[in-house]
């Protein structure tokens, strides 16, 4: 028989295809299937946010953030204001930091459910994708009720929110996190404790700790190698210190602490942790003016901060640099994105051509904030 | 541990480098001249007292402290000045902050990486070499991030100019 030349193959993934989550195209480089390395090229999003912030005053850079992750705006929202807050040492209502710790972790929610359905769609499962996306759906009427807009929403200002939230709003948000524990219990059924996606998600792309460290993980991805490590908690902001709550870690109950499995895990384990904060939030939160603190003028001190908040992807950071003037002198993101996506590398190494899917879905990157 | 102490057990270590403490509104900065900045990284995370293992983010700023030259078709340039590499640490063990900065003159941007110590510096070096135009040395692969491979120029420069034309295509903004 004679002898077949073998050589490595280049794939080209990308830009455009569902499973790659936005516009990001990603060279693999194969032997036979199996990956040898992966070359994530990025930008095609780049929107020149950075640039645009120094030309704008501090109330105007906050639509721009929405659009850096637009699955979770509120909380691009939440940790800008609170950054420029912290800089210009404003205190803001009791009632404003209720409402944007319950819309927060509602968003929490929303972006964790998009990343279960997506992630499960990526692997092969089409049906969770529907019941996630149906409970999404209501946490967006609730934004909708609340602000008028369903994705971007321009809703947390700085000193204050745009509007109360709505009469209705208690109730409606009460019986959807009853409606939620079902899901979740059902999404558990279907997904979560398959045969079929635990086969496909445990033991692949393993992260150990140290190396999740070293490569500055955060959240859910760092959860998922099982440090015990969330900014809400071990670093606090706003009044999460009020709520009692645990932090989720990746155990390896299916294969190896740190696969993608866990890093799945956490996410949906978060939801039920995020279920109580908004349900302590409800029980507690004070009326009030919401708009009241809201300064005229927004021209924070001389200096620099970097504040940081934990989004739902992760450790979302804003560098700002004052320069004493109405616009920022220097504003950088801290994209949780930006810096998971260097993971793709090391995870998908040694593993087949289809779980680079399933490793670039356990990270949960959105290309918004990658590129900004 | 705070800045202050941070600083004294620095200075104990390189007795003869010149270490600032810079006051800010949120926190202290620490100032370390560029030549020794691999040194110092090594030292923060390794040392037991600091044990720095984790980069919150790397970002680099253009200074802008030039002399302001207006130009004859009415744009500006600054003749001179710096650029800044500005590092924000975390020690998860001791859960204290730092913050570093390097200042280097614009006409020699080099900062060496410090992405042997941080892996997470990889991409973030990238950025702020395509942005500001700092040179890492030693980085494994500096090319640009977020603009094209080709692009001229570094856009969060406070004097660039948007290039007329790429790749003959008229730029519309």
């Amino acid at each position: 028989m004679p002898e077949f030349k073998t050589e490595e193959l280049v794939l080209n993934m990308g830009p455009q295809h569902p499973a790659t989550h936005g516009v990001l195209r990603m060279e693999v480089k194969l032997d036979g299937e199996v990956v040898v390395d992966v070359t994530p090229h990025i930008g095609y999003l780049h929107r020149c946010f950075e640039k645009h912030c120094e030309v704008m005053t501090y109330p105007q850079v906050i639509p721009y953030t929405d659009r850096m992750d637009y699955l979770a705006a509120m909380y691009m929202n939440f940790g800008y204001v609170e950054a420029v807050e912290k800089l210009m040492n404003l205190e803001i209502p009791e009632r404003v930091k209720y409402i944007r710790v319950i819309i927060g972790e509602l968003q929490r929610i929303a972006s964790h459910l998009v990343a279960i359905a997506t992630f499960g769609m990526d692997i092969g499962a089409w049906t969770p994708f529907l019941y996630c996306f149906r409970d999404r759906e209501r946490i967006l009427d609730l934004f909708e009720m609340t602000c008028g807009a369903r994705l971007l929403y321009n809703y947390m200002w700085v000193g204050g929110v745009s509007h109360d939230l709505h009469p209705n709003f208690i109730h409606k948000c009460k019986s959807f996190l009853v409606d939620l524990k079902k899901t979740i219990a059902e999404l558990n059924d279907l997904l979560s404790y398959n045969k079929i996606f635990i086969e496909r998600t445990a033991n692949i792309g393993i992260l150990p700790k140290d190396t999740a460290i070293n490569f500055g993980a955060t959240g859910p991805v760092l959860r998922g190698s099982g440090v015990q490590w969330d900014l809400r908690k071990k670093d606090p902001y706003s009044i999460y210190d009020r709520f009692d709550f645990e932090i989720v870690t990746g155990k390896g109950e299916h294969g190896t602490v740190g696969d993608c499995w866990d890093r799945y895990m956490v996410r949906v384990r978060e939801m039920e942790q995020s279920i109580r904060i908004i349900e302590q939030a409800i029980a507690q939160i004070p009326d009030g003016d919401v708009t009241s603190a809201i300064p005229k003028r927004v021209k924070p001190p001389v200096g620099e901060i970097y504040f940081r908040v934990e989004g739902p992807k992760g450790e979302l950071g804003y560098y700002i640099i004052s320069d004493g003037s109405v616009n920022p002198f220097r504003v950088k993101v801290r994209a949780p994105s930006f810096v998971h996506l260097q993971l793709l590398p090391i995870l998908c190494k040694g593993h087949l051509v289809a779980d680079i899917i399933a490793n670039l879905g356990s990270l949960d990157i959105v290309l918004g904030e990658i590129d900004r | 541990m705070t800045s202050q102490e941070i600083l004294a057990s620095l200075q104990e270590k390189f007795p003869n480098e010149i270490f600032e403490l810079k006051e800010n509104v949120a926190g202290p900065i620490l100032i370390v001249p560029a030549k020794i900045l691999l040194d110092v990284a090594y030292f923060v995370r390794d040392n037991e007292r600091l044990l720095f293992d984790s980069l919150m983010v790397l970002s680099g700023v253009d200074v802008a402290d030039g002399e302001k030259k207006i130009l004859e078709d009415g744009s500006f340039e600054y003749v001179g000045g710096n650029l800044a590499s500005v590092y924000h640490l975390h020690s998860f063990t001791h859960d204290h902050k730092l913050a570093i900065k390097v200042i280097v003159p614009k006409n020699n941007p080099r900062v060496p990486s410090v992405e042997t110590v941080w892996r997470t510096a990889d991409y973030h070096e990238r950025e702020a070499y395509d942005m500001i135009g700092i040179i890492y040395e030693g980085h494994h692969n500096l090319i640009r991030i977020l603009s094209p491979y080709d692009w001229e120029g570094h856009p969060l420069r406070k004097d660039y100019k948007v290039p007329e034309f790429y790749h003959g295509m008229k730029v519309p903004y």
